[in-house]
């Protein structure tokens, strides 16, 4: 930056109503041009990969749900995936299937929850309403699956801790149809609005190359039509669900939106092929032993790949337990997507990668005070 | 700009303007929250309005245990809002610590930084807790003109 007289400075958060969750921003512009932006994080730092090191190895499943509410239940399976590859327990595959169904599930009321609160930061609230009275449909099935509409609670180390029965899965067949319809309705404002589209199309642009490079994960690099999807490796039960990554070549905010709203279409198939061809037999088997060796596991959360790390010694304290979440490596692509956009545009491009900073702070700076 | 936040007063709303901040939960009862704003007709009927800017509300609901760095963020949200000011800790995490008690930078519940009125353990709270614990608020701000 030779030129300083023109560039300006402004703060975005860490308290804001269009930002769930902390997060600071620090924009220079010029005139309404973003020249560089210098993101902060740490607001919501706990020390959790610590605590998982003083735990009992088994209720870690717990705290690892909690790392982040809106993704809880993928966390917990990885966190069970994880164990189980280091006690080497084979769980059953109905409990595959079942942990399937309940990760699309997630997904479902991710995507939903993240397409209204984009709705709302480019400012149509109706949009918003409609789309989370759809989603009470989802948290309605948590609830009748468990008994708790956030925190589903069904995964255990070694299987599941509930079956699908014929009358919920009635239930699932018949509620996720109905939500397929009311999303119908305004599925077709986000893919045709043209005051909709005037705020998405050609905003916050991650071309191929860059999204590949900044190492972007999640509907954000399939938005630049990478179909990089960690259920295509088939663990759990995708492996024969038939499944095809979605992905659109707009590389802007508008293809991220589609390929979420495509993806919660996608979610209903996959539950409903799951719950039909899902085998009859045990949910759960019996994990001997305590975890030892190194193992590195990795799934697909609702906003892309999730790296669990274990360390065992043999004992019930892990040695390491250490997490990545999609959202880390979606902040370098969101500093490109940012710089050279418009001032204007800045919550649609800070939502296009669904931030979910809950997740993300899992480092923090400890300075010593002399 | 946007209909589920209000640019008013306090007083010009003319009850309780909720300003909402995460302080480091696992999000679980933030969008219990937001779901709770859903229900527009309801919370008109309480007399409960969000706002996003902390001079504007007299009432906070925060989630999440408190750390080194959100606590200054928190407390200075709080000395900002109008009197009287009533604050809601939404979630066991927020009462307590909660399940991240033993996390290193974990400082406890919001109690430790800022005084709070109401707690609201659960995890994740139900929305109807929620409104529920607001109202009771309302019924004791009415009653005594002012929270302990
Ligand atoms: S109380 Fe539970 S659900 Fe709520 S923020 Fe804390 S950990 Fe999450």
């Amino acid at each position: 930056m030779s030129n300083t007289q023109n560039i300006s400075t402004f703060p975005f958060g860490p308290q804001d109503v269009l930002l769930p969750e902390p997060l600071k921003f620090q924009f220079y512009v010029d005139g309404d041009k973003i020249i560089k932006v210098d993101p902060t994080i740490g607001y919501v730092h706990r020390g959790l990969e610590r605590a998982a090191e003083l735990n009992d190895y088994r209720r870690n499943l717990y705290l690892c749900e909690r790392i982040c509410g809106i993704c809880n239940v993928i966390h917990g399976q990885t966190y069970a995936g994880l164990i189980e590859k280091m006690t080497d327990t084979e769980i059953p595959e109905r409990a595959q299937y079942l942990r399937s169904i309940w990760g699309e599930l997630a997904r479902l009321q991710s995507h939903l929850l993240w397409l209204g609160l984009f709705a709302e930061a480019v400012g149509n609230p109706q949009l918003f309403l409609d789309v989370w009275r759809d989603r009470e449909i989802v948290l309605q099935l948590n609830e009748a699956t468990n008994g708790h509409r956030i925190h589903l609670g069904t995964t255990l180390i070694g299987g599941a801790v509930k079956d699908i029965d014929e009358s919920l899965a009635q239930k699932y067949f018949a509620e996720l149809d109905k939500l397929r319809t009311r999303m119908d309705t305004w599925a077709v404002t986000m893919r045709k609005d043209p005051e909709f589209l005037a705020k998405t199309v050609d905003i916050g642009l991650l071309p191929k190359k860059d999204a590949v490079h900044s190492g972007a994960v999640g509907p954000v690099i399939r938005a630049s039509g990478i179909p990089d999807d960690m259920r295509c490796n088939g663990y759990q039960a995708y492996g024969e669900l038939d499944f095809e990554p979605i992905t659109y070549d707009g590389c802007d905010v508008q293809s991220r939106v589609l390929v979420r709203l495509d993806e919660t279409y996608q979610s209903i198939e996959l539950i409903k092929r799951a719950l039909k061809q899902m085998p009859t037999g045990p949910i759960a088997v019996k994990s001997e032993g305590f975890p030892e060796g190194e193992i590195v596991y990795r799934t697909e959360q609702p906003r892309g790949e999730v790296f669990y790390y274990g360390k065992g010694n043999g004992t019930i304290h892990l040695e390491r337990l250490k997490i990545r979440t999609p959202t880390m490596p979606n902040i370098p692509p969101l500093l490109t997507m940012l710089t050279g956009d418009k001032k204007q545009n800045i919550p649609a491009i800070v939502h296009s990668i669904d931030p979910c900073i809950s997740c993300t702070e899992r480092i923090t700076e400890i300075k010593e005070v002399a | 700009m946007y209909p589920l936040t209000s640019q008013k007063t306090a007083q010009e709303n003319n009850g309780i303007s909720v300003v909402h901040f995460d302080c480091g939960g696992c999000n679980g009862c933030d969008i219990e929250i937001l779901a709770t704003l859903t229900r527009i007709e309801d919370l008109k009927k309480l007399g409960i309005t969000r706002v996003g800017d902390p001079s504007k509300a007299n009432a906070l609901v925060a989630t999440g245990p408190v750390n080194h760095r959100n606590k200054e963020v928190l407390k200075s949200i709080y000395d900002r809002m109008q009197e009287p000011k009533l604050v809601f800790a939404v979630g066991t995490c927020a009462c307590t610590g909660g399940l991240f008690h033993n996390c290193g930078n974990t400082l406890g519940g919001i109690d430790k930084v800022i005084p709070v009125d109401v707690y609201i353990p659960g995890c994740a709270v139900r929305p109807e807790q929620i409104i529920h614990a607001v109202n009771l608020a309302i019924k004791k701000l009415t009653q005594e003109g002012k929270p302990e």
